[in-house]
């Protein structure tokens, strides 16, 4: 492997590269409970990987605890070692804070801040003091704005509060201001499943244009949004990571039955 | 809509045989029966504040108009500067017997013989001992007034005002009442003479306390109060919000906590007067700090107010969705950006509700402040907080204790003077509340 630092990209993947996210014997608890058990899981760089499975099998608490969200949780306690890139992102020096800047989360629900659209996309960069001049935090709002297909909808209303915008729309901001500090990874918990088809079409053409840039990890319900979007699926259930690998050999030629089970109908 | 048409045609189907009883005429009967209940309920508080209002304002309104007479008063030299010492020795000025001039300006007015000494006894009960300070203040102001005579308006003693205001009850016998016959028909002398006026009483908001009911007013009072409700909003306000803030945000959920939850609920329900003993124990007994002053009731009442500032704050904190503090702390956003860039701005009109709902409660409490000793005789303005001064409830509790029918009206016209007050914070609370709202 050589020392310099190429960056991939989604049409030049560099073979054998390093995962972005590693996830190793994870394990959630809440309280007593154990919630995930023993996933290994790697995330790679700039491609869509999506986890399916049924309801309440632990998808979105992997999902949380790659951002660390579940620190917020009270009694939530995680075993095993997640690295971001090859940090330990559990590693009591490792800053929260940072942590979450580099790996940003989009929510089920939309929920922008009830400031002006403006002011929602700039929070995120201010606080973190990425940009030095307001001219550059225009930029910055702008193009982020453009880069979450929002731009041409709002470019005459920045002031305007962000709550006021239609579901997608709220949800095409929300994006953005994830997007805004410029993170590394982006996680998206079933963003699109508040929204109408054509939304969510809006949306999928966006993750997709999105992962030039990014390392995207999305949880989804529908499973032909994740035989749409996603390079990489895992199939959770129970808890447990069952399988994961190639989005096209998942969907046709599955290794385990239950992942045969799920995908055909059977349960879930 | 299916479940109508399919109901309709169930129940035509069915009317033939025996008809679904769905307990409709109880139904509404118990609905109509609780409407009545509800109508009662609101009548009957709508009526005990109607009458309230009504007994206070009926004996009240009276003490904002104040009986005046207004004579010639000669500012004779011979009875102010006998000696003529006011160039070398100006406390003469000072110290003339101007009461004697206002009953001698009255007497010439009615007509009546400066030699006759019942007479002049009788009419010195007209003039309030308060002329002195008036006639005093005119002198001193410009000496050149000496051996001229001017038009001075004078208060009325409070026997005499309290007749003007056909307050006095006639049909008691003379030597039973406060005034005379012949005063009587004096006053209706002067009263046609033009020389009687009933102009508002800025005084009852101006003076200080007063033996005399018509030179006693609410001016240290509202004082008192206003600095004891500047030193709650000062501390009372950052104090509890800040503990509520690190309660409801920072703080773990231990039994530690709980602990702390239980006893701030409970001492929202502490009765005041052991805040009182607690401010005499602590700050007048211990640290020392003067009695009756406004900084020891604002400390006192401070204690009182915190309780339901942290309340009414945790309540407006947690009423903020959890999904903003989500969509804060997963932008990279620390605990304390989270809080005080999101969740404070959209608690704010909780909290402004709760601080003013707080003020107003601490404006009308007396028992804590009785024990710290602002029941004083209190004339002067303080002049800082450190200085002796009342409140306005507690000038109201001392009104009652007097005897004097001026007093009656007076006490009366000062609960007036606190109901506007505590309507208006209330109001207030209301009108921001409305103002800062925001949805989400």
């Amino acid at each position: 492997m050589s020392l310099e630092s190429v960056s991939a990209t989604s049409s030049n993947p560099i073979p054998n590269a390093p995962p972005k996210m590693t996830g190793d014997k994870v394990g959630v608890f809440y309280g007593e409970k154990q919630a995930l058990f023993d996933v290994d899981l790697k995330i790679v760089a700039n491609q869509v990987t999506s986890l399916i499975g049924p309801s309440g099998c632990g998808k979105s608490t992997f999902l949380r605890s790659l951002n660390r969200m579940n620190d917020t949780i009270d009694g939530c306690r995680v075993i095993g070692k997640i690295s971001l890139d090859t940090d330990d992102i559990y590693d009591p020096s490792i800053d929260v804070v940072e942590l979450r800047a580099r790996v940003g989360m989009v929510f089920q629900k939309p929920n922008p801040f009830p400031k002006s659209i403006f002011e929602n996309v700039a929070y995120g960069p201010r606080i973190h003091g990425i940009t030095k001049s307001k001219a550059e935090m225009d930029e910055l709002v702008h193009s982020s704005l453009r880069r979450a297909g929002l731009w041409n909808e709002v470019k005459d209303r920045l002031n305007e509060p962000g709550t006021g915008l239609s579901g997608g729309q709220q949800q095409r901001l929300c994006i953005a201001r994830a997007i805004a500090t410029k993170p590394e990874v982006l996680l998206m918990d079933e963003p699109c499943s508040a929204l109408d088809p054509i939304a969510t079409a809006v949306i999928e053409e966006l993750i997709d244009e999105l992962r030039e840039n990014f390392t995207i990890v999305i949880v989804t319900h529908s499973m032909q949004q994740a035989a749409r979007v996603s390079q990489k699926t895992a199939f959770f259930h129970l808890g447990k990571l069952i399988e994961e690998g190639k989005t096209e050999d998942i969907f046709t030629n599955p290794r385990n039955k239950q992942t045969q089970d799920y995908i055909t109908g059977r349960i879930g | 809509m299916t479940d109508a048409a399919m109901t309709s045609t169930a129940m035509q189907s069915q009317a033939t045989a025996s008809r679904r009883d769905f307990g409709l005429k109880k139904r509404h009967r118990d609905e109509a029966l609780f409407r009545f209940y509800g109508i009662a309920a609101i009548t009957i508080g709508v009526a005990f504040l109607a009458i309230l209002l009504f007994s206070i304002v009926s004996k009240g309104y009276t003490a904002f108009v104040q009986t005046s007479i207004t004579v010639p008063v000669e500012f004779s030299a011979e009875l102010i500067d006998k000696d003529n010492e006011r160039a070398t020795n100006p406390r003469v000025l000072v110290s003339a017997n101007y009461p004697v001039l206002a009953r001698n300006a009255v007497a010439k007015a009615l007509g009546v013989d400066l030699a006759d000494r019942a007479a002049m006894r009788e009419i010195q009960a007209f003039v309030s001992d308060g002329s002195r300070s008036i006639l005093r203040e005119i002198v001193t102001a410009d000496p050149n007034v000496i051996g001229t005579t001017r038009p001075v308006t004078l208060l009325a003693a409070a026997d005499l005002d309290s007749a003007n205001k056909g307050q006095i009850d006639l049909r008691v016998a003379e030597q039973n009442r406060k005034v005379s016959d012949q005063q009587l028909r004096w006053l209706e002398q002067l009263k046609q003479q033009g020389a009687i006026s009933t102009p508002f009483n800025w005084g009852l908001l101006s003076f200080g306390a007063s033996s005399r009911p018509e030179t006693a007013g609410l001016g240290v009072a509202l004082i008192g109060s206003a600095y004891m409700m500047l030193i709650v909003l000062v501390l009372a306000l950052p104090i509890g919000v800040a503990a509520s803030i690190y309660l409801e945000e920072f703080a773990k959920k231990n039994p530690f906590t709980d602990f702390i939850e239980v006893n701030i609920n409970n001492l929202a329900a502490v009765p005041s007067i052991v805040f009182g003993l607690l401010g005499l124990a602590v700050f007048i007994n211990f640290f020392g700090m003067p009695r009756s002053a406004p900084l020891v009731g604002g400390l006192v009442l401070t204690l009182m107010t915190l309780p339901t500032i942290i309340i009414a704050t945790r309540a407006a904190l947690r009423s903020v969705p959890p999904s903003i503090r989500s969509a804060a702390l997963g932008i990279g956003a620390s605990r304390t950006q989270m809080v005080f860039d999101h969740v404070l701005p959209l608690a704010t009109p909780g909290i402004l509700t709760g601080t003013i709902i707080g003020l107003a409660r601490a404006l009308g409490e007396t028992a804590p402040l009785l024990l710290i000793g602002m029941v004083a005789f209190v004339a002067n303005y303080p002049s800082t907080p450190l200085e002796p001064a009342t409140a306005l409830p507690v000038q109201i509790f001392m009104w009652t204790n007097e005897a004097e029918r001026a007093f009656v009206e007076r006490t009366s016209g000062a609960v007036m003077v606190l109901l506007v007050f505590l309507a208006l914070m209330n109001i207030l609370a209301i009108v921001l509340r409305r103002r800062f709202e925001r949805r989400w």
